[in-house]
């Protein structure tokens, strides 16, 4: 009995979440008419896919979503291949200034973007870099929080086992990427995807640091569609919503269990 | 192995503050010279108490996203911590909008709020009520914006909070229960105690990613109605790209990179008092 009513209470809640997004499926299908209609139409009466259309014509979808998903991916890739080697440094290697360049690390967790883009800024537009894909993918292609979390999975890896590689003839390389990766799947696995999702849905980089179409992301071509217009053409920006949505939704009910262990990491 | 680490991390985050503070002392609009003036841009910021306004609505913002997240995310957390595929579903529902993008969160709840065709216009017209522009309001503008960071946030501290609550050792539970402690005691002195160092972790976290929110004020207010939802982070985009004053842009990032810095004390020093949540 206690059981059902704590379901009724958690579907009551639930349905905060899913009424909105109900609604921006549901106005996605909507025509201008159903949208400015009174009394109001709920629900469409069919599937228009007039709205759908509208974007597809105002920004260039395919281009969009292939620039995003290029950048985010290759930013993913990026930090797990330079966490590796730099989180294995800091774990196993004796060396002068490891404590300092540890401590550097430890420094950058604490400074977002938002503090450092008005001098990033500057210095690409120095070096003509504002409008490419460089800007959008250099600044991130170290993450101090996924050297930090390579580097706090190593130090529970035992050192024998780095030793009997060394002892076969391998490589520090190897060792790095061949001996070591594999132990280290779990904790790689969620930093590409959780690095992936933010870097695919992130506005505020690609914003600052582009000023036209060269490589405008989906975010920002998707937030467009409200400005452009005035008035009422929600069916238009809810379809923008649900296609900048779909992939990254698609991703979460892929790969639930590893976003869900990344954000409960360090509990 | 660490140079390009190391090599990167410099160019990007301790290179870009010295910059900023350099850059603070002079006047500078990207097209002519750049005039060494001091610390006017300080003064001009502080002037009219722009500066501490600006400080202080954003703190008003992260305050308002923090308790709202917490309180919400613990109850749902103690709602869903079931097992079930139904609960599981639900957990998911809620967690999911801390995976889509701010852009849709924004754009979502903007359709929602709107006046004309929105579903909170529409429902109020329905019961023959008036229509409400919350963002139209200044005094709603800040609430509002907070509620809806409230709502993509919740998913995760209340993820977060389940963790908390699952580390809980059974045995407590049954030693108060054999005491006489009834539900609400058990809550009151085992739940709630025993959450300390996870309630730290989501306050603190929370309360920095709300300091840094930019996406749904550039996307929903502008800043506006009349400055009210006018962020910190809002304010240097402002400054940097609306008004060409790169000057006042750097100032206003080193005040902001040094409450930043105060917010991740804070952090360590709550952290550091309840035990770390590792």
């Amino acid at each position: 009995m206690r059981r059902h009513a704590a379901f009724a209470g958690a579907c009551l809640a639930a349905a905060a979440w899913l009424v909105p997004y109900a609604w921006m499926v549901a106005t996605s299908f909507k025509t201008l008419r159903e949208i400015v209609e009174r009394p109001a139409v709920w629900l469409p009466l069919s599937l228009d896919l007039g709205a759908y259309r509208e974007v597809f014509a105002t920004i260039d979808v395919g281009r969009s979503m292939a620039i995003t998903i290029a950048m985010a991916a290759t930013i993913a890739v990026l930090q797990v291949v330079l966490a590796l080697p730099a989180g294995y440094a800091l774990a196993k290697l004796r060396f002068v200034g490891r404590r300092f360049a540890f401590a550097v690390v430890l420094a950058c967790l604490l400074v977002p973007a938002q503090a450092t883009f008005v001098p990033v800024f500057l210095m690409f537009a120095r070096v003509r870099l504002i409008d490419t894909m460089a800007a959008l993918i250099v600044p991130f292609a170290v993450s101090a929080l996924g050297t930090f979390l390579v580097r706090q999975a190593l130090t529970r890896v035992p050192d024998e086992l780095i030793e009997a590689a060394r002892m076969d003839g391998a490589s520090e390389w190897t060792i790095i990427y061949r001996v070591l990766s594999p132990l280290l799947r779990p904790t790689l696995v969620s930093l590409l995807l959780v690095s992936f999702v933010f870097h695919y849905n992130d506005y505020f980089w690609p914003l600052v640091m582009t000023t036209d179409d060269a490589v405008r992301t989906l975010p920002l071509g998707v937030a467009l569609l409200r400005e452009q217009g005035t008035g009422v053409r929600w069916h238009i920006v809810m379809a923008g919503n649900v296609i900048l949505s779909l992939p990254v939704l698609a991703v979460f009910a892929l790969a639930q269990r590893h976003l869900v262990r990344a954000v409960r990491g360090p509990i | 192995m660490l140079a390009p680490t190391l090599a990167l991390l410099t160019v990007f985050f301790v290179v870009p503050i010295g910059v900023a503070v350099v850059e603070s002392f002079f006047s500078w609009d990207m097209l002519t010279p750049a005039v060494f003036v001091g610390g006017a841009n300080y003064r001009a910021l502080v002037a009219h108490g722009a500066l501490l306004a600006i400080a202080l609505r954003t703190l008003g913002y992260s305050v308002m996203v923090v308790c709202a997240t917490m309180s919400a995310g613990l109850a749902l957390a103690l709602l869903v911590d079931r097992p079930g595929p139904g609960f599981a579903l639900v957990r998911a529902s809620i967690f999911s909008a801390y995976v889509v993008s701010w852009v849709a969160v924004a754009l979502l709840w903007m359709a929602l709020l709107d006046t004309n065709g929105g579903l909170l216009g529409n429902t109020l017209r329905a019961l023959g009520a008036p229509p409400v522009a919350l963002l139209g309001d200044p005094r709603w503008a800040l609430p509002t914006i907070a509620a809806i960071g409230a709502w993509k946030l919740t998913g995760y501290a209340m993820i977060i909070f389940l963790a908390g609550l699952q580390s809980i050792p059974r045995s407590l539970y049954e030693a108060a229960a054999l005491d006489g402690a009834g539900p609400w005691a058990r809550f009151r002195h085992v739940t709630l105690p025993m959450l300390g160092p996870t309630s730290a972790f989501v306050g603190t976290t929370t309360l920095i990613t709300s300091f840094q929110a930019f996406d749904v004020v550039r996307i929903i207010t502008q800043g506006g109605p009349a400055r009210a939802t006018e962020l910190f982070v809002y304010a240097i985009y402002e400054q940097i790209f609306l008004d060409l004053s790169v000057g006042r842009a750097s100032a206003l990032t080193v005040v902001f990179f040094v409450l930043l810095l105060a917010l991740a004390a804070l952090q360590l020093a709550t952290w550091r008092g309840r035990g770390a949540p590792t």
